[in-house]
């Protein structure tokens, strides 16, 4: 059973956005910003405080790659793998994040929590290609020697 | 409004402005293939098979034609080259991800993706790669889901949620990973799918098959025999589809017009597997007396046997010491018949059927406040054309699963709805207000919305003036019905009852829907009055989208009243004890006739203890199940010398019956029901009845023969003709015009009238509608310190009344197969019950065992519990406090004690 503090913050976020079906991605999108990820029974409250069916609001939470289920990292970094940064060599930056990580294909998130490592398809930043973004804070011209040096000073930031 | 002219493969078509390029070919008899369209909703577009070629000053582009909206001068094509070409790469794409081994496929010869590729030549992909590796659910035990066959066309997704309006399912996931499902990837079984399986139906490949489907082949189906479903009384249409060996292997449901292709899941899982069941009674049985075994017989014997019984008892102990109960579940020729052996050989007018325990209130209530006893507008009306429903005890979504379907609609599109009920049904979540009002209370409720519409001066005047009597009354009565008193005996909110009141004053369509919330209590049929009271005082009757419409219980429970299963009444309506009727039924029938009511059905049961019943026949009935105070019926049937049961199963009652007589189910026989909205939908013979069992008409014209009477045998076509004769609200009804597409309303009175649709048009059947002076007056029994809790009892979505029929569809019981109580979670914590508890259910007359379902279902100090399961049947508890006009049970109120079993 989630905490109480939880469905609160959701009554807030609904009184802010109108208790109306529209409200749901807004309202998804700042629980998603506040728990870093969706917990599945505030994803039932919301629908059914907005009368949209859960079905529904499953449907649109699994659409849209920002929504997740499992709680991300508290640094969520986005790997551009768009066409300008795919041939300027974004494949090895992924890799090598995933390798000082432990991470891969299927697991986006360390297991103390500090980082999720995701790709995106086009962050729109193709001048500055490759590049990534670390809770949406654009790093340029990245490399693998740089986006390892780049965990490695987040995690020292983050003990 | 100016017309645009467009061409189809050259033939000129003009379409109104908005038209779609499909609407257009359809004009013009041109058809158009399509996978994901469905008509009565906005085009997905999803699935591009419908592409055309558009030409349109001097330009050509390809477009889809469900989506597409047709502009002057276009010249459309829908087979040249261009258009082959695109639908060609449309089904190598859609084969790039779907499998082709058909030969497994359930639905191998009805697959709309095999029958394009076969007729546009597509025998393989030509972008062969990953495929959809997901894994199938078999979890619903009426149909299966396999994502690796489905094409995405959301036909499934938007049926579930536009039309059916259930919304258990959706489109999760995106791109390759799409998948239809359930949320969180439950399975359909633990999701809220409620099985109907309208999205089978619309599914256009094998992703979503029924398994009935791994029964028979498409082309192993012999006949489909247009019919009525036997559950509840909204009368969907549907085909019984049968197979070479005579046998019923699935159903398929039909465009009628108060079911529009839809179809619950009783009615298309659950309404053949009883007929085919071999419990089915096969052989007349004869109780031996000696060992109180039933023993077979033949019929003769056993017809014989029951004639010279009757007759014998009749003339030792009088006509009125005998009584017939007519089968509500049966076609109205059965009914007409069994009254009229009743009338005519035991000469008495102690005949019923079992709207007494549901509906009876509304027939005598409306009868007495509008002069018909019956819905006033038609569900299509009800449901497409009101700005407000106000539903007052009636849970649609279970009871009358596709009039809540069409209610879920309106919903969508808008319609305000208001739910007057004690639980949280369904629907209440969905209602602009909700009144979770105290089991018991109607009246109480009803007056104070007047007192609202009074107060705030919203009343219809003129109609008040003009087509009504006895306005002043009520309005002193309501005068006392403050909001604020009302709010104390409902136990709601004076301000919702207020708002309440004005959205439906206000609106200019707004249908009352009622059901047995209204009906079934001590004080029903005044509960009943004050629903027409509400409507008159608003105008709201003999209008579209408006009028007091009860949703009846039964599929023929409307024909079983209108064919005269009534002590008081001769089919359609004419009272037994006025000389100009039964001078006409002497006549027509050409014997002598009672002339004085007879007793109601809940009135035979303490008679037949005091002795004055001395014989008893009872056709399709099982009132050891479902009346209340099972202990108190059991001792009324030990109690008489002679009683004859005409069943389909063995039955608790069959238990106390001497002699039992095997009939036929409806998939057996030729007939018409009358819908709850007295629409005449026909019965069609689709299999022959097993055994020895016969067709119940001729059942009871041969005991009227050995009893006296000369009938000769009819067809059920020649009954309804003689119900026609001497039933003026009939009078131009025959099989022969329902068989040409008419489903007539009644009243139908000439060969050239074409039905009623909506009652009370202009002029009220009574002449003026009569403002019932209703009082609230509590329940007859009420909780107290031993017996804290009200109980009620209901019906829910997978079963109808005793399951006498739903109990042989495996797939029904494996949902819901078991009794329970639903309980308050503050009383239970007070209790120490959880959920999933036994707990011991008691009253005055009785107690049983169930199991606690804990919630806020119901409010605290209530109870609610089905009536479908013998594991704890609450009949054995509840009481038989009847109502003064319609003689109905109070099944939803009694007082009750609660403990940990």
């Amino acid at each position: 059973m989630l905490d109480q503090s939880y469905f609160s913050k959701a009554d807030g976020l609904i009184a802010r956005y109108g208790k109306k079906s529209s409200a749901i991605i807004p309202v998804l999108e700042d629980i998603q910003e506040e728990y870093r990820y969706i917990p599945r029974e505030l994803l039932t409250y919301v629908a059914d405080m907005l009368g949209v069916k859960e079905s529904k609001a499953y449907s649109i939470a699994t659409f849209y790659k920002n929504f997740s289920f499992e709680p991300k990292g508290k640094y969520v970094i986005k790997v551009c793998d768009g066409t300008a940064c795919h041939v300027r060599h974004s494949a090895p930056i992924l890799a090598a994040m995933q390798k000082e990580l432990g991470l891969s294909e299927k697991k986006h998130t360390t297991d103390d929590m500090l980082f999720t490592v995701e790709t995106v398809s086009c962050l729109g930043a193709c001048g500055l290609a490759p590049t990534l973004t670390v809770n949406d804070e654009v790093h340029p011209k990245m490399d693998p020697e740089k986006a390892v040096a780049l965990l490695r000073e987040l995690r020292g930031a983050g003990v | 409004m100016s017309l645009i002219h467009v061409t189809i493969d050259g033939i000129p078509v003009e379409v109104e402005k908005g038209a779609t390029i499909l609407e257009a070919a359809g004009l013009a008899g041109v058809n158009i293939p399509t996978l994901c369209h469905i008509k009565s909703l906005m085009p997905d577009g999803s699935c591009r098979i419908c592409t055309v070629e558009i030409e349109n000053r001097g330009r050509t582009r390809l477009d889809t034609a469900c989506s597409a909206h047709c502009a002057e001068g276009d010249q459309i094509q829908t087979r040249s080259e261009a258009v082959v070409s695109a639908r060609r790469g449309i089904l190598d794409m859609l084969l790039s991800n779907h499998p082709t081994n058909c030969f497994s496929c359930p639905s191998n010869g009805s697959c709309k993706l095999q029958d394009l590729c076969y007729e546009y030549g597509v025998k393989e992909t030509s972008c062969p790669g990953e495929m959809s590796q997901l894994p199938v659910d078999d979890s619903n035990p009426f149909f299966t889901y396999d994502p690796n066959l489905c094409i995405l066309c959301h036909r499934c997704v938007n049926t579930c949620h536009k039309i059916v309006g259930c919304g258990a399912i959706d489109t999760m996931e995106r791109g390759f990973d799409s998948v239809i499902s359930p949320p969180f990837g439950l399975p359909w079984r633990e999701s809220s799918c409620e099985s109907c399986g309208n999205c089978v139906a619309a599914c256009p490949t094998g992703a979503l098959t029924s398994k009935r489907r791994w029964n028979y082949r498409p082309w192993q189906v012999e006949k489909k025999v247009l019919t009525t479903c036997p559950h509840c009384a909204v009368g969907c249409q549907y085909y019984l589809l049968v197979n070479g060996e005579g046998r019923i292997v699935d159903t398929e449901a039909y465009h009628g017009p108060s079911n529009r292709g839809l179809l619950c899941v009783k009615g298309r899982s659950g309404s053949f597997d009883f007929v085919q069941s071999p419990e089915r009674l096969k052989y007349p049985l004869i109780k031996n007396k000696q060992t109180g075994k039933f023993e077979r017989a033949t019929w003769d014997e056993a017809l014989d046997l029951v004639a010279s019984k009757f007759m014998e008892l009749k003339k030792q102990y009088g006509p009125d010491s005998l009584a017939g109960f007519a089968c509500s579940r049966s076609p109205n020729e059965d009914c007409y018949m069994l009254q009229k052996m009743v009338r005519t050989c035991f000469s008495t007018n102690n005949t019923d059927n079992c709207a007494r325990v549901c509906h009876s209130a509304s027939v005598a209530g409306l009868a007495m406040t509008l002069g018909s006893g019956a819905m006033t507008n038609p569900i299509a009306d009800i449901t497409q054309r009101p700005d407000v429903i106000m539903l007052v005890g009636s849970n649609p979504e279970e009871a009358h699963p596709v009039v809540g379907m069409q209610i879920r609609q309106a919903v969508q599109r808008g319609c305000k709805l208001i739910v007057v009920d004690p639980r949280d049904i369904g629907l209440a979540k969905q209602a602009d207000i909700h009144l979770k009002l105290r089991p018991g209370t109607n009246v109480a409720f009803a007056n104070g919305i007047m007192n609202v519409i009074l107060s705030e001066g919203l009343e219809d005047k003129d109609f008040i003036a003009q087509r009504t009597e006895g306005f002043e009354q009520l309005r002193d009565i309501v005068k006392e019905y403050t909001p604020e008193r009302v709010a104390e005996i409902c136990h709601i909110d004076a301000e919702d009852l207020r708002a309440a009141a004005l959205l439906y004053a206000r609106a200019d369509r707004a249908p009352i829907i009622y059901c047995l919330g209204v009906t079934e209590h001590s004080t029903g049929t005044e509960g009943v009055m004050s629903m027409s009271n509400m409507a008159m005082l608003v105008g709201k009757l003999g209008r579209e989208g408006c009028g007091v419409n009860p949703l009846r219980g039964q599929n023929n429970v409307q024909g079983a009243c209108d064919m005269g299963c009534m002590p008081g009444d001769y089919p359609g309506y004419q009272k037994v004890d006025k000389p100009e009727v039964w001078e006409k039924f002497e006549k027509a029938w050409g014997v002598p006739l009672s002339h004085k009511p007879g007793l109601h059905a809940t009135d035979v049961f303490p008679a037949a203890i005091e002795g004055k019943i001395k014989g008893l026949f009872i056709f399709g009935e099982d009132p050891v199940v479902t009346d209340p105070d099972t202990s108190h019926v059991i001792k009324a049937l030990e109690s008489l010398d002679f009683f004859v049961l005409q069943e389909l199963f063995m039955t608790e009652t069959a238990q106390y019956a001497d002699v039992i007589l095997p009939g036929a189910s409806y998939a057996e026989k030729e007939g018409v029901f009358s819908n709850t909205e007295r629409r005449q939908c026909r019965v069609r013979k689709a299999v022959n009845s097993p055994g020895e069992a016969r067709l119940d008409t001729d059942i009871f014209i041969d005991l009227m023969n050995r009893m006296g009477y000369p009938q000769p045998h009819l067809t059920a076509a020649e009954i309804y003709d003689e119900i026609a004769s001497v039933t003026p609200s009939f009078g131009g009804m025959s099989h022969a015009r329902l068989d040409a597409g008419e489903y007539l309303q009644w009243p139908c009175p000439s060969k050239d009238h074409p039905g009623t649709p909506i009652l009370h048009v202009g002029k009220f059947s009574r002449g003026l509608g009569w403002f019932y002076p209703a009082e609230y007056v509590p329940s007859a029994e009420l909780p107290d310190s031993e017996y804290p809790f009200i109980l009620s009892t209901g019906r829910i979505l997978y079963h109808y009344n005793t399951r006498a029929m739903t109990g042989k569809t495996q797939g029904l019981m494996e949902i819901e197969g078991s009794s329970f109580i639903e309980v308050n979670e503050k009383d239970a914590v007070r209790l120490g019950i959880a959920n999933g508890d036994k707990v011991k259910v008691s009253s005055r007359r009785g107690s049983i065992t169930s199991v606690a379902r804990v919630g806020a279902k119901v409010s605290p100090g209530e109870t609610w519990m089905p009536f479908h399961f013998p594991d704890g049947n609450p009949n054995w508890i509840t009481n038989a406090a009847l109502d003064k006009y319609a003689r109905i049970p109070e099944y939803k109120v009694c007082a009750i004690r609660l403990e940990k079993a």
